[in-house]
């Protein structure tokens, strides 16, 4: 039968019959993630099924991003349940210290995750990977305990809404401008359970990099995968990433989908998701007089090359505001050096910015940025929660590096053209 | 199995991030997690709890991060039970891994107010509002949840699939 991406990537991984939406299958999993929150309790419930040995070593992935370097003695601790347990099971790919990235950003290029792959992580951003057309979804940490001993899990084939982007770009508007856009109109829960799908000549044209910013904030809609076809830009992303064998992925003609939508993205302005829900999206003019405290550039939502090129510029012979503090954050230590090598860091410490380590830090609320009380922040990254970042009288405002960046030198909430 | 208690209500879309903050995920122990639930909502949320209480809330419970100390938090502080409109995926996924029941009752959530006294009896997916007098029949649990329940969650079903495998 006619399969659309998520369905025939499930299918790729068990010998069950996918015939529709709703069928619960079980899967071979392709890799298993989980971080220094989630992993701690992760090895407790795999101890508890009485597990010995991982089901693969090498498709396991540990990563200590959230509170690292680490914030304090309890946060030291839980890297240590982590640590112990990689070198105790062998883990080939455990990163924590100078190889560590933010997880989302560092899977992808060390080659870990592509095409027609399962991924289930124990972080919910872990959709990120759709962007490269793998099957990727987040749970909590006890199912990860299961496919971290058995390499399989259950899943419910979710119905599919398929999202065409069609128009031409306007300047300062890209990816995340895109997907903010959408969980506009569907809101927080308007995907939950199901797959989303995008295509469509704006997508075909977006970067691999853009793909990822996108299917980040699947979740954000309540979506279980934000999933991508794999064309020739993603299987050249995988070659320059050190892949081999990865194919060509696309929906058959004919296949299912539960609900299509169009949206045109001519004349779009950058859009801004405001408190307290990534769903309360409106386009960044509407914003008035809304001045900020903290910008935050980084994250897995926006914290690679691409975005820290289009932050710098804006931040270009520019300086942010004096009442504002800039924290940009690289996502990973390659993408660090390579900004360094670019110049970005002159630019960015020329316009006041700290230039951090790659960490998650302030987008959980974490460490490295966190808000006071009655204090506001534009962020690229993906959730204003109330008290997401900090404090519960706190704002979070989520927007593109390139608003982030604009707003940081306006000192309020700006559209890029408008500096 | 019967649970008698008093209804707490909240909204919709309470996020993971209201039911236990991020700076509490420094530790996995229950009691801990318990004592800060609900506390990115209201500081001090907990105190009105008390054992066997029910948590009442409306569309999308538990959105956001993938922590499993959420469902932990709930069931820390006493709450066997959560009754919404609608969950969010991997919250739902992670409470019933964890023990914690989730009853899935649409507009139903409606009917019930904070304050109000339920009995829940769990086995037939039965909400009594002894406040007022009405009944909730909620949808059955899915099988294939009903079989990780069975078998106490699923660190017990893959403790009997590994056992099976050796």
């Amino acid at each position: 039968m006619s399969h659309n991406l998520a369905e025939k990537v499930l299918q790729a991984h068990t010998d069950e019959e996918i015939t529709r939406a709703g069928q619960i299958v079980t899967c071979r999993v392709s890799l298993v993630l989980a971080n220094d929150i989630t992993a701690p309790l992760a090895i407790k419930s795999f101890k508890g099924m009485g597990a010995t040995k991982v089901f693969d070593r090498d498709k396991v992935a540990l990563v200590c991003d959230h509170f690292t370097p680490n914030k304090d003695i309890d946060s030291a601790e839980q890297v240590k349940v982590v640590r112990e347990f990689a070198r105790e099971m062998g883990v080939t790919h455990y990163y924590e210290g100078g190889d560590c990235g933010v997880e989302h950003a560092l899977l992808p290029e060390l080659g870990l995750v592509g095409p027609k792959d399962i991924v289930v992580g124990a972080d919910s951003h872990t959709c990120t990977y759709g962007g490269l057309g793998a099957f990727a979804t987040g749970m909590g940490s006890t199912d990860i305990a299961g496919a971290l001993a058995l390499g399989e899990t259950w899943f419910k084939v979710p119905p599919t809404i398929r999202v065409e982007y069609d128009g031409v770009l306007e300047p300062f508007v890209g990816a995340k401008d895109l997907i903010l856009a959408l969980i506009g109109r569907l809101g927080v829960s308007g995907a939950l359970y199901r797959a989303l799908e995008f295509g469509g000549p704006v997508i075909d044209n977006l970067s691999i990099e853009g793909r990822m910013t996108m299917a980040n904030m699947a979740i954000e809609a309540g979506g279980k995968v934000g999933l991508f076809p794999a064309d020739a830009k993603t299987l050249a992303y995988c070659a320059a990433h050190g892949r081999t064998g990865d194919k060509a992925l696309k929906a058959d003609p004919g296949a299912v989908y539960e609900q299509e939508l169009s949206l045109s993205v001519t004349g779009m302005s950058p859009q801004v998701a405001c408190p307290h829900l990534p769903d309360n999206v409106r386009p960044v003019d509407e914003l008035k007089n809304l001045r900020v405290d903290q910008a935050v550039i980084g994250s897995c939502t926006n914290g690679r090359i691409e975005d820290l090129r289009e932050a710098a510029a804006v931040l270009k012979g520019r300086k942010a505001h004096k009442n504002v503090r800039l924290i940009i954050l690289p996502a990973t230590p390659k993408i660090w050096r390579q900004a360094m090598e670019e110049g970005l860091f002159s630019i960015f410490l020329d316009a006041g910015a700290v230039v951090g380590p790659p960490t998650c830090g302030p987008c959980l609320g974490g460490h490295m940025g966190i808000l006071a009380g009655g204090e506001r922040c534009i962020s690229t990254t993906n959730r204003n929660f109330r008290g997401r970042m900090g404090s519960l009288q706190s704002e979070v405002y989520l927007a593109s590096p390139a608003v982030a960046a604009a707003s940081a030198v306006a000192g309020e909430i700006m559209h890029p053209g408008k500096l | 199995m019967l649970v008698t208690g008093k209804v707490h209500k909240v909204g919709a879309h309470i996020d993971t991030d209201a039911i236990i903050p991020a700076r509490f995920l420094v530790t996995t122990d229950s009691e801990v997690l318990g004592a800060n639930c609900m506390e990115g909502l209201e500081p001090g949320w907990v105190k009105r709890v008390q054992k066997n209480d029910i948590l009442v809330a409306d569309e999308n419970f538990g959105c956001g991060s993938s922590r499993e100390h959420a469902p932990i938090a709930i069931l820390g502080a006493g709450i066997p039970v959560v009754v919404a409109k609608s969950f969010a995926r991997i919250f739902y996924r992670n409470a019933y891994n964890m023990g914690l029941v989730l009853l899935e009752v649409g507009d139903d959530a409606g009917k019930l107010h904070d304050g109000d006294k339920l009995e829940v009896d769990l086995d037939a997916g039965q909400i009594k509002n002894l406040t007022t007098g009405e009944t909730i029949v909620c949808a059955p649990v899915p099988q294939s949840m009903q079989d990780l329940l069975d078998a106490g969650g699923l660190v017990p079903y893959v403790k009997k699939r590994l056992a099976e495998k050796q």
